[in-house]
Formats: structure tokens, C-alpha cells, sequence
């Protein structure tokens, strides 16, 4: 997969959606392309943040440790990030996220993230846009669970 | 050392300098011989005196005196020579003599340099001496730098006079009073007016150069005080720049540079001006003689003749008289600067020579208890940092020093290290004061580890050895040139006062290491290292560094067995995709494409980085292999990609690390470069800008910058030119690389990069590690763990130790306090730097390697943390400068006082 592509798929992500192309290219030149067999952690809960991890192809697993081991909470798909709101926001991992298949990924580190962040306004206009609407979301869903 | 100058001359030259004065006199007689032939040359053979008669012969060499009482007597009566033999003759003894003098001036030249170099010498080790002897306290106050630049610059110009020092005033004042005396038999009032005006010189001349004096000793002050800034700027950088002080620092260099500009220029100003009035003195006696002897001569009473004589007589006393004025100042001068250094030198306390007096003989253990007797302790502020503590540790005891921020603990261990001296009391081993035992003894017998360390710019190797060169232990044997070259070492150093002990030697007491030799001591270094958790930063120290081949042979011996091994453990353990190796006939994707067309190390400039895309030969090959076009299109697009990412950052911008192709700076150029190049056909671009865009296309990695640039038909055309590279590679460009072989160990390359023999692929975050600590399994494995140690050993540790952290450097001193297994180990905080949990490791490390084979140690540690008390016999608690609390850990505990309080 290409730089050219990666972006694609960037776009497709909805954090990155509204921003634009040269930026999102930037964001993917400076990002790591990894590459994970099923059953490869990419991180631990309660590790450091230090990345949000894009995938581009193949499954993931969310597990979250539990009294009688790790739980599977979710599974991600291509297209979707992992990760972005530890590095947001400095705390550590909330869940482990393992390779459920050969998974191809985009590791973007926390530090060039913030950085794009800073530099480019819009951007982050855009980000704080699509971190607000999800927020409306769960404050709505909040409401709907206590009135239901 | 000698308050005065000339004193310490006299007193380390007498014998030479009354030799070489007896040479000066010597030397008199060829040279006045010479000045009396030229007028028997002439007056004889060429103008004819004596040959009036054709044929006439006179004798040449006739040795004839006239002795009183016995009259005359000849003892040769000499050949009989004619007009033109005598003027062959004479000739030859005029070209004998010419030899003679020019003989005796190289003789007394050379001599009079070699005295002065030896007194340099010995000057300068006397006051190096000294500084290995000053008591800790001066070095809180002065900054190294002056230090050095008073042993370096300010006594060197008494190397240049010190051979004059006797010898000139003699020969001058010698010449200059014959030339008086010569006036006086002339003339007896012309004498006394020149006496007069020489009498004025004398006088006023060195009065005026005071003021020289007093300049000149400010000068050297303020160039003293200047190298002392540079040295603290230099040693402070990071300082300056955190503040932003950089400015402050350029004010203060240029207010002291106008201050030494200032001092100078009086400086030349006097000087000039004294030289004009010296001329003016040295004229106005002739300006007196023509007139007032002239006035004499008109009048009658002088005549003509003796007046001509007076002034020819005169014209010889102006230059001895001027060269003794400037000898003069150049010894008010010297002398100046003597009494500046050595002022400087002598300080109160020094400590006895004989302390630190060589000991080549094993001291014997420590079986005494150290002790501190009402000891008190003040900072240089006068503060009470110790307050009249008695205690004492016995051998083989471990006793934790515990402190409160004011306790005083590490001022205790200071002074059982001899690194703070006693305000009262004392510190002793025994009965002994510690301070009067030698250091052969505590040096050897006592340890000493502290927060603060201090590396020297070496080795790693050199650096924990250090403490182990206590003498020169074996005596080297010299064959031949070496031989005469040690034996004129040894009779120099002599000559100078300095000590002949042999660099060459074995300085190292392998014995105080537990060791027999240099081929177990690795041994003890390893168990050492590892006991400080080190092993691991020097085993990677060794791994990213290049292997001196001379020294670690056994490593490129087995380097195709460590290759396949660790081919075959990646294999096994299913990671073969995370190392791509590099195979002659194949493109290696993890590599870039200069690596790929190289496909081996640079070991020179010519083929390194920038340098390759510009090398003749190497564009030769490119376009043999019809590659140069297609990598100058891959250049292109690489520059666009680039300048399109990156154009809008600032050029201190952190991404800037991501891009391999082009530094931050070199943007804008390639910016009107692709400007320019953008419409152009290939054939009308100069070579120098193929190169400057080709080069953008080596740094290209597939996987990693994903600009979907490299074809399968590329990368067999790179192959296939890799080959024509090395087949008709040019003689100047053999050593120029080291070709990638896999049977060869390249010596160019890291230790990592031979041992992978491949790339770690891009696309594994955790790759890195994964490898390392697979390929330090594989060298133990193979037995080359020890090899490797050793090459990370020869890691330079830069000014100070600056290349290691900070946690690096403590580690390193408490492994070098711990390898000469002393009977006293005294730890002051060794481990700050580190966290806790490292800390409590070492600890526990250390308190098993010191105690290894059935040794047992006293071990004193200032401990950065209660807890870490625990692990110790006994424990003593320091408040506000008082022992507070002594007893084990338990009874402390028990005893629910201050060390409760500060445990909890």
C-alpha cells in the first residue's frame, strides 16, 4: 500500500474526514507502517500512550483484563483508529488491542500528532468538531438510558 | 619552590652555568683571532710587505715568544712560505677560524636551549607536582583553566631566558666597561661625560620600566582570569544556553578583551617610549662629544686625534650597553611572571611529599578500625557541617549512613576519602591519623564512590582500570632504537628533576583485583559490571560501535557462524521476516538504494553519503547500467514529494527527523533546483545537478517512505550495476569500501550490522529489541559475550565522561571502586541518578560482590533512602551535623526516633 493510498483510507477515518489531503499526507509520511501476525499485541492496557494506530487491513481484537482474564469487548475493523483518546489526553491504555488476523496498521506517534495539532489549526478545528459531536452522541444515549 | 628567580636558577644550573661561561670565554680567543687576520691579509701577501724582494719567502706558524727572565724562545720555527702560498695560507686559517666561531656559536646556542628547555621542564613538573599536592580545599577556588594556562603559557618565556640569566650580564657589563675604559685612557673628561649619561641610564631607564612591570603583571592577570572564563563558558555551555546568557557571556569576554586590549597597548606605548629615550641617551654622548670635544679641539686643548678615538671607542659601548638594559627587562620580566605563578603555588597545607610517594610493594590490608575522633567538619563558608562526631566502623562491618538534609553524612564519608579535611578532631585508621598514612595505603586499601564523578576522556576500559594504576609494576624491556631512546628518556627526565617511571609499563595491580594477569582480569571486570547493572548499556555501547579487528579477533574468526546462527534462531523461532539479509545476487528491500547499489561500507570519503552521487567512476557505472536517467527521475519525484510535504514547516520542526532525503536546510535549495530542472530534458542537466538530485534517490526505502518508486525491472538494473561496480572498481577506490561478503567480517561496519548481515524490517515497531536481545543470546551462546563486553569497553567516554548519562557514570564509579576489592568500601550516595528500584538492585549486588570469595569488606554507604538501610548491619542517623542514632536496623525501629520518622 502506497503513501497515496494510505491517505485514502485516512480520509475515511471520521476524525480525519474533514481535513485536507496534504495534511493528511504529512500525518502519513511522518506515521509508521507496521505490520502485526494474529495474536501480536500492539499495546497493553494500563502501558504508556504513546500512539493511536490506524488500520488499514485485516482484524483486531479490544480485550479488557478482568478477574477471570481478558474480556473481548470490541472488534476492529479497517478504517477505524484505536488509541487517539489516551494520546489526547496523557492517560494510559484503557484496554489491549491484539492482531486478530495478519493486520497491516498505521502507528501514529503521539508526540507528531499533537504536533500536526499545533501547527495546523484547522486541523484540530476539525478534530475538536468530530470529538464534540461524539460527545452530543453519548450525552443523547446518556439521556435516552435514564429516561428509558 | 625559589621566591626568587634567579635563585632557582643558580640553584638547579650552577655547575652548567659556570661551564657555559668558560665556553663564552673560550670562544673569545678564535673570535679575536679572527678580527686581527683580515689586516694581516691585506697588509701582507696582497698589498706586499715583506715580499719587496721577488722570491722572498717569510715563515708561516712560527711559534716564538718572548718569556720575561729567559727572553725570547722559539719552539717552531715555521715553513717558509712565498707571496701567494702565504695568502693561500692565511686564507685557509681565515676560513678555519670562520668554521671555529660559527662552531663554538652553534655549541653555546644549543647548550644555552637545552638548559633553558630542561628548567622549563622542571619548572613546570614542579608545579604540576604541587597541584597533585595541594590540600582539596584550593580546588574549590580555582578554576582549572588558570591553572593550566600558568603551568602552559605563563612560564614559558623563562625557558628562553634562564640560559642568558648568568652569561649575558657577565659578557655584556664586560664589553661595555672595556669600551669605558678605553675612553677613560683616551680622554679623561669625554670619559666622565659618557659615564655620566650611562650613569643616567642605569638610573632612569629601569625606574620608567617599573611601570612596564606593573602593566606587565596586569596583563598576565587578566589573560590569566580570561582563560579561566573561556574554560568555565566551555565547561558551562549548557548553563548559558538554558538561560540565555550567551549575550551576558559575549558582554563579559568583550569588556575583559578591552581590558587586555587596554593594558597592552600602554604597554606598548611605555615601551616604545622608554626605547626612544634610551636611543636619545645612547646619541646625545656623540652629540657631545662633537661639541663640547670639538670646542676643545678648536680651542686647542685636544687634539684631533684623540678625539677621533673617543668617538671610535664610543660606537662599541651603545649596543653592549643597550642589550644589558634589555636583558634587564627581560629579567624584571620573568621574574614578574615567577613570582606570579609561584605566589600562586604556594599555598598553606600542602601535603608532604612523601604521602604520595610511588610504592611499587603491596601495602598490606587495612585491619585497623576507622575511626572519627570529635571530628568536625565546616564548609568553606565556615558552616558546621559535622559537629565534634566520635564513631568508629570496624573491619569487615556494613554500616548505612542515614542523613537528614542537614545531617552531615556525606560530609563524614568525605572525610574517610580524604576529600574534606578536619576543622577539629581527626580521622583515623587505628592510632594512625588518616591524613599522615600514604596513599599507597588508602589508596589501595580504601574505596571510595560518590554521586559526583569524574571520567576521564578515555576508554571505558581506561577509566575502570583507573583505579588499579597505583605504579609502574613490571619493567619493560627495550631492544635497539627503543632501547636508546628509553635510556635518553630516562637521563633527560633526570636531568630535569622529574620521575623516570615508565608509561610503557604495567600499571595495573591485577593482584587488588582478584586477578593473576591481564588474561583473568575480565573476569573480575565482567562480575564488576555486572554487579552494577552495566553490562547490558556497554554490551549495546559494543553493538553500535565498530570493532578495532586488531585487538577482537575471535569476533570476525566466527562472524559466518554468528551469522548463521542467528539465521537459524530466527528460523526457529518463526521471526525470519523481521531481518532481511543481504544476499550478493538480490535487492534488499529494507535497504536503501544507495546500500543496494553500493552493497558494502564506505571506508573512506570518496564514496560516502553526499560524496557518492558525485563520484566519477561511480556515475559511470549508473550510466553503463542505464540507470542514471531513471534514478534522476526518482530523484525529481522524491524532491516534489518532499518539498511538497514539507515546505511549510519551520526548519526546526521535529518531522524534519523523518525525512531521510534532505536536511531542513538544504529545502530551499532544492526547491529552485526543481524549478529550474522541472521542464528540462535529462541531456541539457549539468552533471553537478544529476548528482545533487540522483543523490535524493540512495536515501529511498520502499516499505518505509511508500512513494511506490521501485519496480521489480529497477531493482535487478541496481543489482546488475552493483556487480559492474565492483568489477572494474579503480585501484584509488579499493580501500575506499569494503564490499558486503557474507564469509568476511567488515571491519568498517558495527558490530549490530555484521552480526544482522541485513536490514530489520521497517514494518516491526518491535523489531529492534527483539533482535538485540536474540543476537546477545546467540553471542552467549557462542561464547563471544565476553568478546563483545570487551568492545564495548573501548567506548570513548567522552570530556568528562559527557557521553555516558549521568546513571551511566555513577554505575561506572562504584564498578571501579568495587574491582580493587578494598578492605574500606565507602559508597556517598554513588547511585542518585537512578531510581529507587535500580538502586536497591545494585545494592544488593554490591553488598554480594564485595563480599565474594570469603572477602569481607567494611562497607560505609550514604544511603539515598532509609529503606535502603536494611540490608545493613549496622545504622547510624545524622541530624543537624550530630551521630543521633547508632544501632541495627531492628533496635532503630524499636527505638521509634528519627529513623522511624524518616522511614515512614
Amino acid at each position: 500500500m502506497l503513501l497515496k493510498d494510505e491517505v485514502g483510507m485516512l480520509q475515511r477515518v471520521p476524525l480525519f474526514s474533514g481535513i485536507e489531503p496534504a495534511k493528511l499526507k504529512l500525518l502519513a509520511f511522518t506515521s509508521d507502517r507496521v505490520n502485526y501476525s494474529a495474536g501480536q499485541i500492539l499495546f497493553r492496557q494500563g502501558d504508556e500512550a504513546d500512539a493511536a494506530y490506524v488500520i488499514l487491513s485485516g482484524r483486531a481484537d479490544i480485550l479488557v483484563d478482568s478477574d477471570s482474564g481478558p474480556i473481548k469487548v470490541a472488534e476492529l475493523l479497517p478504517n477505524s483508529i484505536v488509541g487517539e483518546i489516551a494520546i489526547l489526553c496523557n492517560s494510559s491504555r484503557t484496554a489491549t488491542v491484539r492482531a486478530a488476523s495478519d493486520l497491516e496498521a498505521l502507528r501514529i506517534r503521539k508526540d507528531h500528532f499533537l504536533r500536526l495539532m499545533k501547527e495546523f489549526p484547522e486541523m484540530t478545528i476539525e478534530i475538536l468538531r468530530v470529538l464534540a459531536d461524539r460527545l452530543s452522541h453519548t450525552t443523547a444515549d446518556l439521556i435516552d438510558a435514564r429516561t428509558a | 619552590m625559589e621566591p626568587s628567580l634567579a635563585r632557582y636558577i643558580w640553584k638547579h644550573t650552577r655547575k652548567q652555568q659556570i661551564w657555559i661561561l668558560a665556553i663564552v670565554l673560550l670562544s673569545m680567543i678564535p673570535y679575536f683571532m679572527s678580527f686581527d687576520l683580515p689586516k694581516l691579509i691585506v697588509n701582507g701577501p696582497i698589498q706586499g710587505k715583506g715580499f719587496e724582494q721577488p722570491g722572498a719567502t717569510l715563515p708561516f706558524m712560527r711559534l716564538h715568544y718572548n718569556l720575561p727572565f729567559i727572553g725570547e724562545v722559539q719552539f717552531f720555527s715555521g715553513f717558509q712560505l712565498d707571496r701567494t702560498e702565504t695568502l693561500l695560507a692565511l686564507s685557509l686559517v681565515f676560513l678555519l677560524l670562520v668554521v671555529i666561531n660559527g662552531l663554538f656559536k652553534l655549541y653555546i646556542n644549543t647548550y644555552k636551549g637545552r638548559l633553558g628547555e630542561r628548567m622549563l621542564r622542571r619548572i613546570r613538573f614542579d608545579l604540576i607536582d604541587r597541584v597533585l599536592r595541594f590540600p582539596p580545599i584550593y580546588f574549590k577556588r580555582v578554576k582549572s583553566a588558570e591553572v593550566a594556562t600558568m603551568v602552559k603559557d605563563e612560564v614559558e618565556p623563562l625557558g628562553g631566558f634562564i640560559g642568558d640569566a648568568f652569561l649575558q650580564p657577565v659578557l655584556l657589563g664586560g664589553q661595555a666597561l672595556t669600551a669605558m675604559l678605553f675612553i677613560m685612557v683616551q680622554n679623561v673628561w669625554l670619559g666622565m661625560i659618557a659615564m655620566v649619561i650611562v650613569a643616567i641610564q642605569i638610573v632612569l631607564i629601569p625606574r620608567m620600566r617599573r611601570r612596564l612591570i606593573v602593566l606587565g603583571r596586569q596583563r598576565q592577570l587578566t589573560a590569566r582570569a580570561l582563560s579561566g572564563r573561556v574554560g568555565e563558558i566551555v565547561d558551562g555551555i549548557g548553563a548559558v544556553h538554558v538561560h540565555d546568557t550567551s549575550n551576558y557571556e559575549r558582554a563579559d569576554i568583550a569588556a575583559r578583551l578591552g581590558l587586555i586590549f587596554k593594558i597592552r597597548f600602554d604597554l606598548y606605548q611605555w615601551k616604545f617610549m622608554v626605547k626612544f629615550l634610551n636611543n636619545f641617551l645612547a646619541q646625545l654622548t656623540p652629540f657631545l662629544f662633537y661639541m663640547i670635544g670639538g670646542y676643545l679641539v678648536i680651542g686647542g686643548r685636544l687634539d684631533v686625534g684623540q678625539l677621533v678615538a673617543v668617538i671610535g671607542a664610543y660606537k662599541d659601548l651603545p649596543g653592549p650597553m643597550k642589550e644589558l638594559i634589555d636583558w634587564d627587562q627581560d629579567r624584571q620580566d620573568v621574574q614578574v611572571k615567577y613570582q606570579q605563578v609561584v605566589e600562586q603555588f604556594t599555598v598553606e597545607d600542602i601535603i608532604a611529599p612523601g604521602i604520595g610517594a610511588l610504592t611499587i610493594d603491596d601495602p598490606g590490608p587495612m585491619t585497623n578500625p576507622l575511626s572519627a575522633v570529635g571530628l568536625s567538619i565546616a564548609d568553606d563558608g565556615g558552616a558546621m557541617l559535622l559537629n565534634r562526631i566520635s564513631m568508629q566502623v570496624k573491619p569487615a562491618e556494613t554500616v548505612a549512613l542515614v542523613s537528614t538534609p542537614t545531617g552531615g553524612a556525606e560530609a563524614l564519608a568525605e572525610a574517610f576519602a580524604r576529600l574534606n579535611w578536619p576543622e577539629s578532631g581527626k580521622v583515623a585508621s587505628g592510632t594512625d591519623d588518616l591524613l599522615e598514612l600514604p596513599e599507597a595505603v588508602t589508596g589501595r586499601r580504601m574505596s571510595y564512590a560518590s554521586s559526583d564523578v569524574f571520567l576521564f576522556q578515555a576508554s571505558l576500559r581506561d577509566n575502570l582500570l583507573y583505579g588499579l594504576k597505583h605504579a609502574p609494576l613490571t619493567s619493560v624491556t627495550y631492544d635497539g632504537a627503543a632501547a636508546d631512546r628509553q635510556r635518553w628518556n630516562i637521563d633527560e627526565a633526570r636531568r630535569s628533576g622529574n620521575p623516570d617511571f615508565d608509561t610503557h609499563s604495567d600499571w595495573i595491580d591485577y593482584a587488588s583485583a582478584g586477578a593473576t594477569g591481564p588474561h583473568d582480569l575480565f573476569e573480575a571486570v565482567r562480575r564488576v559490571l555486572d554487579a552494577v547493572l552495566l553490562s547490558r548499556d556497554i554490551l549495546d555501547l559494543g553493538l553500535r560501535s565498530s570493532a578495532d579487528l586488531t585487538r577482537h579477533t575471535k569476533l570476525a574468526g566466527r562472524i559466518v557462524e554468528l551469522r548463521a546462527a542467528l539465521r537459524t534462531r530466527l528460523e526457529q523461532e518463526g521471526l525470519r521476516e523481521l531481518v532481511v539479509p543481504f544476499e550478493p545476487g538480490a535487492y534488499n528491500t529494507e535497504a536503501t538504494i544507495g546500500q543496494n547499489l553500493l552493497f558494502g561500507a564506505a571506508a573512506g570519503p570518496e564514496l560516502a553519503d553526499k560524496a557518492l552521487a558525485a563520484n566519477p567512476y561511480f556515475a559511470s557505472v549508473l550510466k553503463q547500467a542505464g540507470l542514471d536517467r531513471t534514478l534522476y527521475e526518482m530523484g525529481m519525484e522524491i524532491a516534489e514529494q518532499a518539498i511538497e510535504l514539507f515546505a511549510d514547516l519551520p526548519p526546526d520542526h521535529q518531522f524534519f527527523q523523518q525525512l531521510a532525503f534532505m536536511s531542513a536546510e538544504e529545502i530551499p535549495a532544492y526547491e529552485t533546483l526543481l524549478q529550474r530542472l522541472k521542464n528540462r530534458l535529462y541531456e541539457t542537466v549539468s552533471e553537478a545537478d544529476r548528482a545533487m538530485i540522483i543523490t535524493l534517490s540512495f536515501a529511498y526505502i520502499e516499505p518505509r517512505h511508500r512513494f511506490g518508486l521501485l519496480t521489480d525491472e529497477l531493482m535487478s538494473k541496481i543489482v546488475a550495476a552493483r556487480n559492474q561496480f565492483y568489477e572494474n572498481l579503480p585501484s584509488e577506490l579499493q580501500n575506499a569500501i569494503e564490499r558486503y561478503d557474507p564469509a568476511k567480517y567488515i571491519a568498517a561496519a558495527t558490530v549490530m550490522d555484521n552480526v544482522l548481515f541485513g536490514r530489520v524490517g521497517n514494518n516491526h515497531p518491535d523489531a529492534p529489541d527483539r533482535i538485540r536481545s536474540i543476537v546477545y543470546e546467540i553471542l552467549d551462546e557462542l561464547g563471544l559475550y565476553a568478546e563483545l563486553l570487551d568492545v564495548g569497553l573501548d567506548f570513548n567516554v567522552g570530556a568528562g565522561g559527557r557521553r555516558l548519562t549521568g546513571g551511566q557514570r555513577q554505575k561506572l564509579d562504584v564498578a571501579r571502586a568495587l574491582l580493587k576489592r578494598p578492605d574500606f568500601l565507602i559508597l556517598n550516595r554513588p547511585l542518585s541518578a537512578l531510581d529507587q528500584r535500580v538502586q536497591d538492585k545494585v545494592l544488593r549486588n554490591v553488598l554480594e560482590e564485595a563480599r565474594r570469595d570469603d572477602h569481607s569488606p567494611a562497607i560505609v554507604w550514604v544511603v539515598t533512602s532509609p529503606a535502603m538501610a536494611m540490608m545493613f548491619d549496622r545504622v547510624i542517623v545524622f541530624d543537624s551535623g550530630q551521630l543521633v542514632e547508632d544501632g541495627t536496623h531492628e533496635t532503630l525501629l524499636a527505638d521509634n526516633g528519627i529513623f522511624k520518622e524518616l522511614l515512614s
